[in-house]
C-alpha cells in the first residue's frame, strides 16, 4: 500500500562494507545527506549492514520509529537482497517495502575519482528513496517439487548421478541416446592414473543401473520435448525402435551369428570404424541392457524387402521384431540432470597432421581400440597395414590450445596421452616419443604418473608439431612418417621418423550441443559447453531453476572429476527434492484482465514461454493472455512488448521506475 | 640463528659491494695460467643488459601486437624451412624481443634468412605474424646499423630500395651487379653462367626499367619514410 | 573488371606484371596473354604500374612500402577497374597485405592516404586483387577448360608447386595445406600429375643468388622430393619459384645430383599447350632446364580448332 499522496516513512543505512565502499566513498556524507530527502525519518551509517548487529539495526529502527520503507545502500542485491528482505520481515513489514542500492559494485568499485564517487552515491541513494515509497507489498508463492528426476545421458556422469538419486530413494529416468549406456569410458583402455582397466570399474556401475528398482532405463531414446517449470517439468522422450523387444531378448546373440552377412561389413562405432559389424548386433559385449538392435540403413530386409531373416529364425524367444516403431512416453519430474558429455575434435580439422592421408595416423581413441584386449586388434597394437611399429609418435594438443582451431586447453589429453605411452611400449617395445607444449599432470595422482612415465624410457620432447609428412630426406626416413620439431629443450629442430603417429585430440561441445541447450533453456557459453550459474560457487547449477550439469557436457574433465560433479548435481537435486517445495520470486508480470485485448503480441516474444492464450474456459469465451507465474522469471520483455500497456511487473511498476529516474536526474536541476 | 636480544651480535643493512671491489665482467681471461682455455665459455645474462620496455615498442607496430601472446612452443621453428640455418630459430628471436636482449636479435642472422613464406605465421596457434616481427626487426637493424656489413641479404634490400625508390621498376642485372661488387666481387664470375643462360633465352635485360610519371614517387614516398 | 573505352567484350582483366614478368619470368608473362586469349578473354597491362617493393622495400620502410604498392592500386581504381589480376606471388601478396593493413590498421591507413593525396591518386580503395590461378578456378572452371582443351597430353607427370606467398597468409588462391586447385585444373584438361608434400614449402626466395649453400639447397630438396614420388615435370604459378628450380639445375648437376634434368613450367603454360597454344608463344623456348624433355614431350598436334 503506497501512500497516494506519496509519504512513508523511509529507513535509510549506508554500509561501509569495511573499506570496499569507505575506502572511496565518504560514508557520512551520504549518511547526512539521506537524511534531508523527503520521507526519510531514519539515516544511518554502519561498519557491516549484513552483520547480525546491522540486521539488528533495521529491526529496531522499524519499531521505535514506525518505519514502513527500508533502504540499504551497501553491496550487490545478488549477495545481500535476500538478508536484508529477510530482516526487514523479522522486524514486521512485508519484504518488499525494501530495496536495494549497489553503491559497491556500482561505485566504490569501479571509479577512483573518490568525490565524483560521493556524489555517484548520494545520486542513486536519492533515486532509491523516491523509488521505495512506491513500493508495494507482494507475497511468494511456493509450488511443490516432483520428487522424480530425469538425468539425461548414460556415461559415467549420468550412471553416477542417476545411483546417487536411487540410492536415496528417489525415481530415476536414465535416458541415453545409445543403445547402450557407459558412454566414452567403456570404450577406453586403461584409466589414468592408477592404470585399472575402465570395463572392470564401469561395468558394475552399469549393472547396478539395469538392476535397480528405482531406476528407468530407456536407451536408443532422446528427449523430445520439454515444458514446464522447476518442480513440475513435462518431459516427453521418445524411444526409438530397435526392431528387437526388449523385454524378450537375452543377449545370445545367436541372431548375430545366423545373419546373412557372413561378416561384418558395417564400420563399428564403438571401435572407431576400425572394425566392421553386421546390420544386427551388440554394440559390445558388456552392453547394458544386453539387448541386440538392427540398423535399418544395412539391414537388406529394409532395404529391399528380400531377406531369408535367418536372426529371426534363430532367435527362440521371438524378441525379433521389424515392424517394431518408436515409442513416446511423458513423464512428470521435479528436476533434470544435464549429462551429455562430449565429443572428440575432428582431427580432420588440423590436415597437417596427414590424418586420412597417411594410413598410420591414428587418433587417441583409435588406439585405445588397438591397445583393448577386446578390441578389432584383439590388443596388437599394428598399423592399418598390420606391422608393429618400431617408433610411435603422440602429439599433444592437437585441436586444443590453438586459436585456429580450439582455443582452449582439453585438460585431459597430456594424461592420456602418458597413458598411451606407457601401453604402447608395453604393447610394442617401440620407442615412443612424446611431443608436448606443457606437461599438465595437476590431479591427485597425476604428477606420480608422470614420474613412473619418466623411468619408462618414453623421450619427451618439448616442442610443438607442426606437420607430419612422409618427406624422407635419406633412406632411412623412407617409408616413415617424420615429424619436424624443435626440440626446444635442446635447442635444435629434429627431425624423428616413426611409423606411427597418435594424435592427441581434445575434448569439445558436442554437436548438437545447442539444440539440447534450447531443448532445456539452458545456456551455453561462448565456446559451447553448457554454462554453469557461477564458475566457482555454483557449478553444476544452471540459471534455469531445476537442472544441474554433471561431467564434460559442462566443460572437459577426467572421470575422478566427473564422478565428483555428478555426485555434486544429484546433491544438488536431492536438496531441491527434499526441501519440498521452492519459493518463487514475486518480480513477475501480470496482466490488468480488462485491458487486455487478445491482440497475443507479447505471446512469442517470451523466451520462457511464460505467457498462453486463453480462448475461452468453462465454455466462457475468454480470448486474453494470461501468464504463468511460475514460469515467468520476470525479464520484462511482454511488459516493453504489450502496445496497449496492459502487462506490468511486479517491483518494476512504471510509477516505481519513473520516480527512480526522476530521483536520478534532480541533479541537473 | 641468533636472537634479536643478543646484543653481541650486531645487524646492520645488507652489505654492498664496497668501490674497492673490482666487479669482474665480461669474456675477461683471468685466474689462469694456460694460453688457451677458449674451451670455457661463460654465459650469463644479467638484466641490466635487457631493454625491458623493447618489446612493448615493438609490440605496437602493426601486426606486432601478438608478441605478448606467444607461448613459446616451437611451432614456428619446426614449420620454418630456413630455421635450421638459423643462429637463433624464430622461436627463440621472439623470445630475445619478449625479454628485451635487443643486441642479440638485432645482430642475428635469422631476421635476414627469413623468406616471409608465413608458415609460421599461418601455423602458429596464437595467431602471431611472427613474419611481421621480422620485418620490424629488419627495419630496426637497418636503421641501427646492426646488420653485418658484408652480409649479402640486407645489401641486397638497400639496393634493391634505392632501385626501386629512384626509378620505380628494378632491373634484375643492375641488382645483381650491385649486390656482388658490395659484398663478393669474385662470386660475379660463378654468377656468370647462369646469367648467360638468362641472356640466352632472353630473360634478362640489360637496361633499367623506369616508370614515367616518377614524381608521383617523389611525391609519395619521402614523408612516409620517416615512419619507421 | 571491365576497362573504360573497351564495351561489351565477354571477359577482359586488369593485369599488374611486376618486375619478374617484364624479365626472367618473360615466359609467364607470354603464356599468361597466350592462355587468356585462347579461353576468349582480353587482358590489358595496367599504365605505368611501379614495383610492388616485394620483400625488400617492407625491409627498409614498412608505411614506404604499403604507400608504394598502394599506387598501383590506386592507378587501377582510375582506370574504373574492380580488380586487378597479379600473376607473380610476391606481387599478389604485397599487394593483398596493402589492402588488408590499410583496413586493419588506421595509422597504415592514414600514411598511405595523405602519401596517395600528394600524388594526386585517388585514396579510397575498390579494387580487388586476385591471382591467375584463383582466375581460372573460380572464373573459368575445371568443366569449361576441359571441354575448350585441344590436345592430348603427350609429356610426362608433372607436381605442382604452389610455392608460399600465393597460399600464405591469405588463402583465396587455394588452401594453404592441402592446395588441390592446380591439379584439379590440369587433371580435368588431362595432364596426370602427382602428389607430395612440399607443395607449399617455399623455395627460398632471393637467398639462391644471396647464400646459396641455402637456397640453391632448399631448391635441390624440392626437386629430390618432387622427383621422388614420380614426377618428370614440375608446374608453377610464381616467376621466383620458377626461376628458382629452373636456373640452378646446373649447379645442383655439378655438386651433387648428376641426372638431374627436369623442366620447370608455368601453368600457364601447360594450360595454354593444351588449349592449342604454340611453343614460341607459350615461352617455352625461354626454358633453362629441361629444354630438350620438353622437344621431346610436346609434340602434339591440335586435335581440333581451339574455341575463341
Amino acid at each position: 500500500m503506497s501512500d497516494p499522496k506519496g509519504r512513508a516513512r523511509v529507513g535509510v543505512y549506508v554500509c561501509h562494507c569495511g573499506t570496499n565502499i569507505a575506502g572511496v566513498i565518504n560514508v557520512k556524507d551520504v549518511a547526512e545527506y539521506g537524511a534531508t530527502l523527503p520521507n526519510v525519518v531514519v539515516s544511518r551509517e554502519y561498519k557491516y549492514m549484513c552483520s547480525d548487529p546491522g540486521q539488528e539495526l533495521i529491526h529496531q529502527d522499524i519499531h521505535e520509529h514506525a518505519l514502513d520503507r527500508i533502504v540499504v545502500a551497501s553491496c550487490s542485491p545478488l549477495l545481500h537482497e535476500h538478508t536484508f528482505r529477510t530482516a526487514t520481515e523479522a522486524g514486521g513489514l512485508n519484504p518488499f517495502f525494501f530495496h536495494m542500492v549497489n553503491i559497491r559494485e556500482h561505485a566504490s568499485w569501479v571509479h577512483t575519482d573518490k568525490p565524483a564517487a560521493t556524489v555517484k552515491a548520494r545520486d542513486m541513494l536519492r533515486a532509491a528513496v523516491k523509488r521505495v515509497v512506491r513500493h508495494r507489498a507482494l507475497e511468494t508463492r511456493s509450488v511443490p517439487i516432483n520428487p522424480d528426476v530425469l538425468v539425461l545421458g548414460g556415461g559415467i556422469a549420468g550412471i553416477h548421478a542417476a545411483l546417487t538419486l536411487a540410492k536415496a530413494g528417489k525415481k530415476v529416468y536414465l535416458v541415453e541416446r545409445e543403445a547402450t549406456i557407459g558412454g566414452y569410458m567403456a570404450q577406453f583402455d586403461k584409466t589414468f592414473p592408477t592404470l585399472d582397466c575402465a570395463a572392470c570399474i564401469l561395468t558394475p556401475k552399469m549393472s547396478s543401473v539395469k538392476a535397480h528398482p528405482n531406476i528407468t532405463l530407456w536407451t536408443y531414446a532422446e528427449v523430445t520435448r520439454v515444458d514446464g517449470y522447476v518442480g513440475n517439468f513435462k518431459v516427453e522422450v521418445t524411444r526409438y525402435p530397435r526392431y528387437v523387444n526388449e523385454a524378450l531378448c537375452s543377449g545370445c546373440m545367436q541372431c548375430v551369428e545366423a545373419c546373412v552377412y557372413k561378416e561384418g561389413r558395417v564400420p563399428d562405432a564403438f571401435n572407431f570404424g576400425l572394425s566392421k559389424r553386421k546390420p544386427i548386433y551388440m554394440p559390445f559385449p558388456q552392453a547394458t541392457p544386453s539387448v541386440v538392435l538392427v540398423d535399418p540403413e544395412a539391414c537388406i530386409d529394409f532395404k529391399s524387402g528380400k531377406c531369408k531373416k535367418t536372426c529371426i529364425e534363430a532367435c527362440d524367444r521371438d524378441a525379433i521384431d521389424l515392424k517394431q516403431a518408436k515409442d513416446v512416453q511423458q513423464i512428470t519430474v521435479g528436476s533434470m540432470i544435464v549429462a551429455t558429455g562430449f565429443q572428440p575434435f575432428d582431427v580432420k580439422r588440423t590436415p597437417y597432421y596427414g590424418y586420412g592421408r597417411y594410413p598410420n595416423v591414428f587418433t587417441s581413441l583409435e588406439v585405445e581400440r588397438l591397445v583393448n584386449a577386446s578390441g578389432p586388434t584383439g590388443g596388437e597394437v599394428v598399423g592399418r597395414d598390420g606391422k608393429k611399429p618400431k617408433a610411435v609418435g603422440i602429439i599433444h594438443c592437437v585441436g586444443s590450445r590453438d586459436k585456429n582451431t580450439n582455443a582452449w586447453c582439453s585438460r585431459v589429453c597430456c594424461m592420456y596421452s602418458l597413458k598411451l605411452a606407457h601401453l604402447i611400449r608395453e604393447h610394442t617395445e617401440a620407442e615412443v616419443f612424446n611431443f608436448y607444449i606443457d606437461m599438465r599432470t595437476p590431479g591427485k595422482g597425476f604428477e606420480e604418473f608422470y614420474q613412473r612415465l619418466l623411468h619408462e624410457g618414453v623421450h619427451f620432447i618439448r616442442g610443438r608439431v607442426a606437420e607430419v609428412t612422409d618427406w624422407a630426406h635419406d633412406r632411412s626416413e623412407d617409408g616413415k612418417l617424420v615429424i619436424r620439431v624443435e626440440d626446444t629443450l635442446l635447442g635444435t629442430v629434429r627431425r624423428v621418423p616413426v611409423d606411427m603417429v597418435v594424435l592427441s585430440a581434445g575434448l569439445e561441445p558436442r554437436e548438437d550441443a545447442q539444440d539440447v541447450r534450447r531443448l532445456f533453456n539452458i545456456s551455453c557459453a561462448t565456446e559451447g559447453f553448457f554454462l554453469e550459474r557461477h564458475p566457482k560457487l555454483a557449478p553444476v547449477n544452471t540459471t534455469t531453476d531445476g537442472i544441474f550439469l554433471a561431467g564434460c557436457c559442462q566443460g572437459p574433465k577426467d572421470i575422478p572429476d566427473t564422478v565428483a560433479q555428478a555426485g555434486a548435481a544429484a546433491s544438488e537435486a536431492l536438496s531441491l527434492i527434499d526441501a519440498g517445495e521452492i519459493e518463487l520470486e514475486p518480480n513477475t508480470a501480470y496482466i490488468e484482465a480488462d485491458h487486455c485485448s487478445g491482440c497475443k503480441t507479447c505471446i512469442p516474444m517470451c523466451p520462457y514461454s511464460a505467457i498462453s492464450f486463453v480462448a475461452e474456459r468453462d465454455q466462457v469465451a475468454v480470448n486474453r493472455a494470461e501468464i504463468n507465474e511460475a514460469l515467468c522469471k520476470g525479464c520484462g520483455t511482454c511488459v516493453a512488448t504489450c502496445p496497449s500497456g496492459s502487462i506490468h511487473q511486479n517491483l518494476f511498476e512504471d510509477d516505481q521506475i519513473f520516480d527512480e529516474i526522476a530521483g536520478l536526474l534532480e541533479f541537473a536541476r | 640463528m641468533s636472537s634479536s636480544t643478543d646484543t653481541n651480535v650486531t645487524h646492520g643493512p645488507n652489505p654492498t659491494t664496497p668501490e674497492a671491489f673490482p666487479v669482474a665482467q665480461g669474456p675477461v681471461a683471468i685466474f689462469t695460467k694456460a694460453k688457451d682455455e677458449s674451451l670455457i665459455r661463460r654465459r650469463i645474462r644479467y638484466q641490466r643488459e635487457a631493454d625491458v620496455g623493447w618489446m612493448q615498442r615493438l609490440a605496437a607496430q602493426p601486426g606486432c601486437e601478438g608478441l605478448y601472446a606467444c607461448i613459446q612452443c616451437g611451432t614456428c621453428s619446426a614449420t620454418c624451412p630456413l630455421s635450421i640455418y638459423m643462429d637463433f630459430t624464430p622461436r627463440r628471436v621472439i623470445q630475445l624481443v619478449r625479454e628485451g636482449f635487443r643486441n642479440d636479435a638485432l645482430r642475428s642472422q635469422t631476421i635476414w634468412l627469413c623468406a616471409s613464406c608465413y608458415a609460421c605465421a599461418v601455423h602458429c596457434p596464437q595467431n602471431i605474424h611472427i613474419t611481421d616481427v621480422m620485418y620490424t626487426l629488419k627495419r630496426e637493424a637497418i636503421a641501427e646499423k646492426l646488420a653485418p656489413k658484408r652480409f649479402p641479404i640486407p645489401v641486397l634490400a638497400g639496393v634493391f630500395y634505392n632501385m626501386v625508390r629512384n626509378h620505380g621498376r628494378t632491373s634484375e642485372f643492375w641488382i645483381v651487379l650491385r649486390l656482388m661488387l658490395r659484398t663478393n666481387p669474385l662470386g660475379l664470375l660463378s654468377m656468370a653462367k647462369t646469367g648467360l643462360a638468362l641472356l640466352r633465352t632472353g630473360r634478362m635485360t640489360l637496361t633499367q626499367e623506369r616508370v614515367k610519371a616518377r614524381h608521383e614517387l617523389r611525391a609519395m614516398l619521402p614523408p612516409t619514410e620517416e615512419v619507421r | 573488371m571491365s576497362a573504360p573505352g573497351h564495351t561489351a567484350s565477354p571477359e577482359r582483366y586488369l593485369y599488374f606484371p611486376g618486375c619478374s614478368l617484364k624479365s626472367t619470368g618473360a615466359a609467364y608473362e607470354e603464356s599468361l596473354l597466350t592462355m587468356f586469349r585462347l579461353l576468349g578473354a582480353g587482358v590489358d597491362e595496367l599504365e605505368d604500374w611501379n614495383c610492388c617493393g616485394a620483400t625488400s622495400y617492407m625491409a627498409i620502410s614498412e608505411h614506404s612500402a604499403f604507400a608504394l604498392a598502394a599506387r598501383n592500386l590506386a592507378l587501377a581504381q582510375r582506370t574504373g577497374a574492380h580488380e586487378l589480376m597479379a600473376p607473380c606471388s610476391a606481387c599478389y601478396l604485397v599487394l593483398m597485405k596493402t589492402l588488408d593493413y590499410r583496413k586493419r590498421y588506421a595509422q597504415v591507413d592514414q600514411s598511405v592516404r595523405e602519401a596517395l593525396d600528394r600524388a594526386g591518386l585517388p585514396t579510397t580503395n575498390g579494387v580487388r586483387v586476385r591471382h591467375p590461378l584463383e582466375i581460372l578456378y573460380t572464373d573459368f572452371g575445371a568443366a569449361r577448360l576441359k571441354s575448350m582443351s585441344v590436345r592430348k597430353w603427350t609429356g610426362g607427370r608433372l607436381a605442382c608447386y604452389y610455392g608460399c606467398q600465393a597460399v600464405r597468409p591469405y588463402s583465396e588462391v587455394d588452401d594453404p595445406h592441402q592446395p588441390t586447385r592446380m591439379e584439379a585444373l590440369l587433371n580435368a584438361v588431362g595432364v596426370p600429375t602427382v602428389d607430395y608434400t612440399l607443395r607449399t614449402k617455399c623455395c627460398g626466395g632471393s637467398l639462391t643468388g644471396t647464400i646459396p649453400t641455402v637456397g640453391v639447397r632448399l631448391n635441390y630438396e624440392l626437386l629430390k622430393e618432387a622427383v621422388r614420388n614420380g614426377a618428370e615435370a614440375i608446374v608453377t604459378i610464381c616467376p621466383l619459384c620458377q626461376f628458382n628450380l629452373d636456373a640452378y639445375q646446373a649447379q645442383i648437376r655439378a655438386d651433387i645430383w648428376k641426372t638431374l634434368e627436369v623442366p620447370v613450367l608455368y601453368l600457364t603454360q601447360v594450360l595454354g599447350w593444351m588449349l592449342g597454344g604454340e611453343w614460341k608463344e607459350l615461352g617455352l623456348n625461354r626454358s633453362i632446364s629441361g629444354a630438350k624433355v620438353l622437344r621431346r614431350w610436346l609434340t602434339a598436334p591440335k586435335e581440333k580448332e581451339a574455341y575463341v
